[in-house]
């Protein structure tokens, strides 16, 4: 079994060090059957999504009426700021500092420094991307009513629908929006699909199209969706995305790619270059629903195989990045340099991404490319494993292997300084078969 | 709307005789150019259009009157790359050029390859930007080919480096050559065009571009280095460091909610934003209360306590939102009740930058029962400001 020590983010204030309290009418007005009844919380349903990329008009007509910006937008950044002046957060991130950090890629420093204190290392197993829910550990059903900004549906309608005040079916268990206590930026939330049917983090159809659906009614490109899976950084077994607002482009969405394939729905799938994470970009599809299920294929196959990943979705759901990442692993045998560990700075999603949170002021002053680029570096797969990762993905989703390049043309990441990476002599990602000989703990 | 005399639209209506006729000036001159380009201003909200050439408006078949007050993107399409327009997203953030390969679409719905070469333009005295330009030069087809798309380059070497004669040598010679060599193309049609990724540019396009540039760019240079003399020295002046970037000017003007931007670090905390909704308001011009402390909206039955209160809510740093009496400037010089919300407002290295106020006139908020709490859309308001503050000030150190 591989393991690694780290200091998990406090996601809700409910969040506690160990096993939660199983009280009844716990009195913290939670979601769990006790508090339940009668609850109420804002609905939005969306429309109901035709073509891809037909994220247009606002469907509110008269002029008074209007929403200061567009409306789930309006609804996101209003109810948080709610909760922001309520003082529900563990501090106040617009006064973090951050910065762009000089460079050709454009990564994004902030120096956090309240996010990680406070808190005791905990073990994570990394070695099992599919874990079974554990309703023993902390999951969103714990969380107090007040840290979930509304409920979310996919709609069948034509129409935004929206109900200011719902009640909560818990027959029909509701997706929600909460708020993330540790935000990384202004407006982090977490959506939280059929929260009451406490399904483990794993992608699934239904609930990726559902996330898809979010990001592009909020129809701002500045908001993100992002997702870690287990031994990708997840520290919660509970399905959640997480999203928040950063307006300037993220580093991996501005680096170049190279097509690969087109499926037989028109979904375009490319290869990043000259990214330090090898990823795979999907965009186009006939529908969203397209761009979604392809996605979903790939992921489903990923969790099969036992290979964790992280995936952001951008440009109002009209690009899908999919970043098959083995960091955890490599920490986890010891292989990543202390000088990586000292800095705490765990690759997840949005640092994948470019958006680099540093708990130590040296480590923000002190912020290069080359720093960026190292950590991010360690989280790639090597070139062969990403071709092997590759075939199992395009096998699942059903499209032919892409010809094989033709000489000249194959891809090395380089970084900055333009040294190619070396190759470990061994292939990391590789699946790791469980209940393995290899028992081993990484203490930070 | 621009906060100083230097960073003035060209193309603002005045009521002054001189400046229409300045205005009248302009356009008659940038007319005259035989290119396609647009103008926008990015101190109106949705950063528009507010001139289009006679070439441009006959490449996409709009009358004038439909591409005035649009925004750019109006003529993009389901085919239009996205990552062209993200790179021409950041470069209107960043105010620099940039020269991109785009699919647009005509009036008619048919999709067409141009260069798109923007860049912005910069006020004389304090080197703001006031407007962008950009030229669209139509890729002819022969010289179309399938690409790889690749990052953008850095346009700052093209940009002036070619000489007039050169280039429109150049382009005459390209022109005529088209139709003869035009010939075994013809399965282009536009099923091969929505397949195009990308699309490069002739390196004749290319400098066709950039001499459009230059020209209509030397035409705004004239303009507005004569109409900075006849508009000098008028009320409302703000100093340099004080009016906001153009990018902050433009994620604000998203926010259709009345609401104003004051500066705390200037004496009288003086309005250095205000919407389109707070003009509507109160009554106001935008240059009557830029500049001003937010005061002139009280008067004699305004309930001193609760001036007394927001006073003390600002010099602590902390929000609140109180309810106030407020009269306004509009015809009947009518009052109204004011449920205003105050916050600071942090900027990217965490200092408060500004004190955003958000006005809800109290009578309007009884809503229908699908709308957001006018609370949250108040807040909504608050939120959309810090997203926009917190990134602008986010620079390259
Ligand atoms: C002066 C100027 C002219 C523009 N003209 C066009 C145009 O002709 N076609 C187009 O597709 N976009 C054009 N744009 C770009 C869009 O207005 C817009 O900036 C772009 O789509 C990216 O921003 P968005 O995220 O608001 O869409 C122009 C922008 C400027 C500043
Ligand atoms: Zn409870």
């Amino acid at each position: 079994m591989l393991k690694i020590k780290r200091v998990p983010t406090v996601v809700s204030n409910y969040q506690k060090d160990d096993v939660a309290d199983e009280s009844v009418g716990c009195g913290r007005n939670c979601l769990g059957a006790c508090c339940i009844n009668g609850a109420r919380l804002p609905l939005y349903a969306c429309k109901k999504l035709e073509k891809s990329g037909a994220v247009e008009k606002l469907v509110i007509s008269h002029e008074a009426k209007e929403p200061p910006v567009a409306f789930l937008e309006s609804l996101v950044l209003g109810e948080w700021e709610d909760r922001f002046q309520r003082g529900l957060f563990r501090y106040d991130v617009t006064a973090c500092e951050t910065k762009v950090i000089p460079g050709k890629y454009g990564f994004v420093a902030q120096l956090n420094e309240g996010r990680h204190l406070k808190k005791r290392p905990t073990e994570f197993r990394v070695d099992k991307v599919l874990q079974a829910f554990d309703g023993n550990k902390f999951n969103f059903t714990k969380v107090g009513q007040e840290e979930l900004l509304f409920q979310f549906d996919a709609g069948e309608d034509d129409q935004v629908q929206f109900f200011p005040c719902m009640p909560i079916d818990p027959e029909n268990s509701p997706s929600v929006v909460a708020i993330n206590v540790s935000p990384i930026e202004y407006g982090h939330v977490l959506l939280i699909p059929r929260v009451l049917d406490c399904l483990p983090q794993r992608i699934d159809h239904k609930s990726l199209l559902l996330a898809v659906h979010m990001t592009a009614e909020a129809a701002n490109p500045y908001f993100r969706l992002g997702y870690n899976s287990l031994g990708a950084f997840a520290t919660i077994n509970h399905l959640h995305f997480q999203a928040y607002y950063l307006a300037m482009p993220f580093p991996l969405e501005k680096a170049p790619s190279k097509k690969m394939v087109t499926t037989v729905n028109g979904v375009k799938i490319s290869e990043l270059l000259s990214y330090p994470v090898r990823s795979l970009l999907f965009e186009g599809g006939h529908s969203m629903q397209d761009l979604s299920d392809a996605v979903s294929d790939a992921c489903v196959c990923l969790q099969n195989n036992n290979i964790p990943f992280n995936i952001l979705i951008s440009d109002c759901g009209r690009q899908i990045f999919l970043m098959p990442q083995c960091y955890a692993e490599k920490q986890a045998l010891g292989e990543v340099s202390p000088e990586l560990l000292e800095t705490q700075v765990n690759p997840a999603v949005w640092e994948i991404s470019g958006h680099m949170v540093l708990k130590r002021k040296e480590d923000y002053e002190g912020a290069s490319e080359e720093n960026a680029w190292r950590l991010l570096a360690e989280a790639s797969l090597s070139e062969e494993r990403f071709k092997e990762v590759n075939a199992l993905i395009f096998e699942a989703i059903g499209c032919s292997n892409p010809e094989e390049e033709l000489e000249g043309s194959t891809v090395h990441q380089q970084n900055p300084s333009g040294s190619v990476n070396q190759k470990s002599n061994r292939t990391h990602g590789d699946p790791i078969t469980n209940g393995t000989t290899s028992e081993c703990l990484v203490l930070q | 709307m621009s906060l100083t005399e230097s960073s003035k639209s060209v193309f603002t209506e005045e009521e002054e005789k001189e400046e229409s006729f300045n205005a009248l000036w302009i356009k008659e001159a940038l007319d005259e150019l035989p290119h396609n380009f647009t103008i926008t201003d990015p101190f109106i909200s949705g950063h528009p259009i507010v001139f289009a050439s006679l070439g441009f408006l006959k490449m996409t078949g709009y009358s004038k009157e439909e591409v005035i007050g649009k925004n750019g993107k109006f003529f993009q399409g389901p085919k239009t790359n996205r990552r062209s327009i993200m790179e021409i997203r950041e470069a209107i953030r960043e105010e620099r050029s940039i020269q991109v390969s785009l699919l647009n679409y005509r009036k008619s719905g048919s999709p067409f390859w141009m260069l798109f070469h923007m860049s912005p333009v910069f006020g004389k005295n304090d080197g703001k930007v006031i407007h962008f330009v950009a030229v669209q030069v139509p890729i002819s087809r022969r010289e179309h080919h399938r690409k790889l798309r690749n990052v953008s380059g850095d346009l700052s070497d093209h940009f002036g480096s070619c000489r007039r004669e050169v280039c429109f040598g150049n382009f005459v010679h390209q022109d005529r050559a088209l139709p003869l060599e035009c010939d075994d193309d013809d399965d282009d049609d536009e099923q091969g065009l929505e397949d195009w990724e990308h699309c490069e540019a002739s390196e004749s396009e290319k400098l066709k571009a950039v001499e459009a540039i230059n020209n209509v760019l030397s035409i705004l240079k004239r303009y507005i280095e004569l109409s900075g003399r006849l508009v000098c020295g008028k009320r409302y002046c703000l100093r340099g460091a004080d009016c906001l970037s153009s990018s902050l000017v433009i994620s604000l003007g998203r926010i259709k909610q009345s609401f104003v931007l004051t500066n705390p670090c200037l004496p009288d905390m003086p309005i250095v934003y205000a919407s389109d909704a707070f003009l509507t308001l109160t009554g106001y011009k935008r240059q009557e209360v830029l500049g001003q402390n937010c005061r002139f909206l009280s008067g004699v039955d305004t309930d001193f306590s609760v001036l007394y209160e927001m006073k003390e809510c600002i010099l602590k740093g902390q929000s609140c939102t109180v309810q106030i009496l407020n009269y306004s400037n509009r015809k009947d010089k009518s009052t109204f009740w004011n449920l205003l919300h105050i916050s600071p407002v942090r900027n990217a290295s965490g200092k408060t930058a500004y004190f955003v106020g958000v006005q809800v006139e109290a009578s309007c908020r009884n809503t229908e029962s699908k709308e957001l709490r006018p609370e949250t859309k108040q807040l909504s308001v608050v939120g959309a400001v810090r997203v926009a503050v917190r990134s602008s000030f986010m620079v390259t150190c």
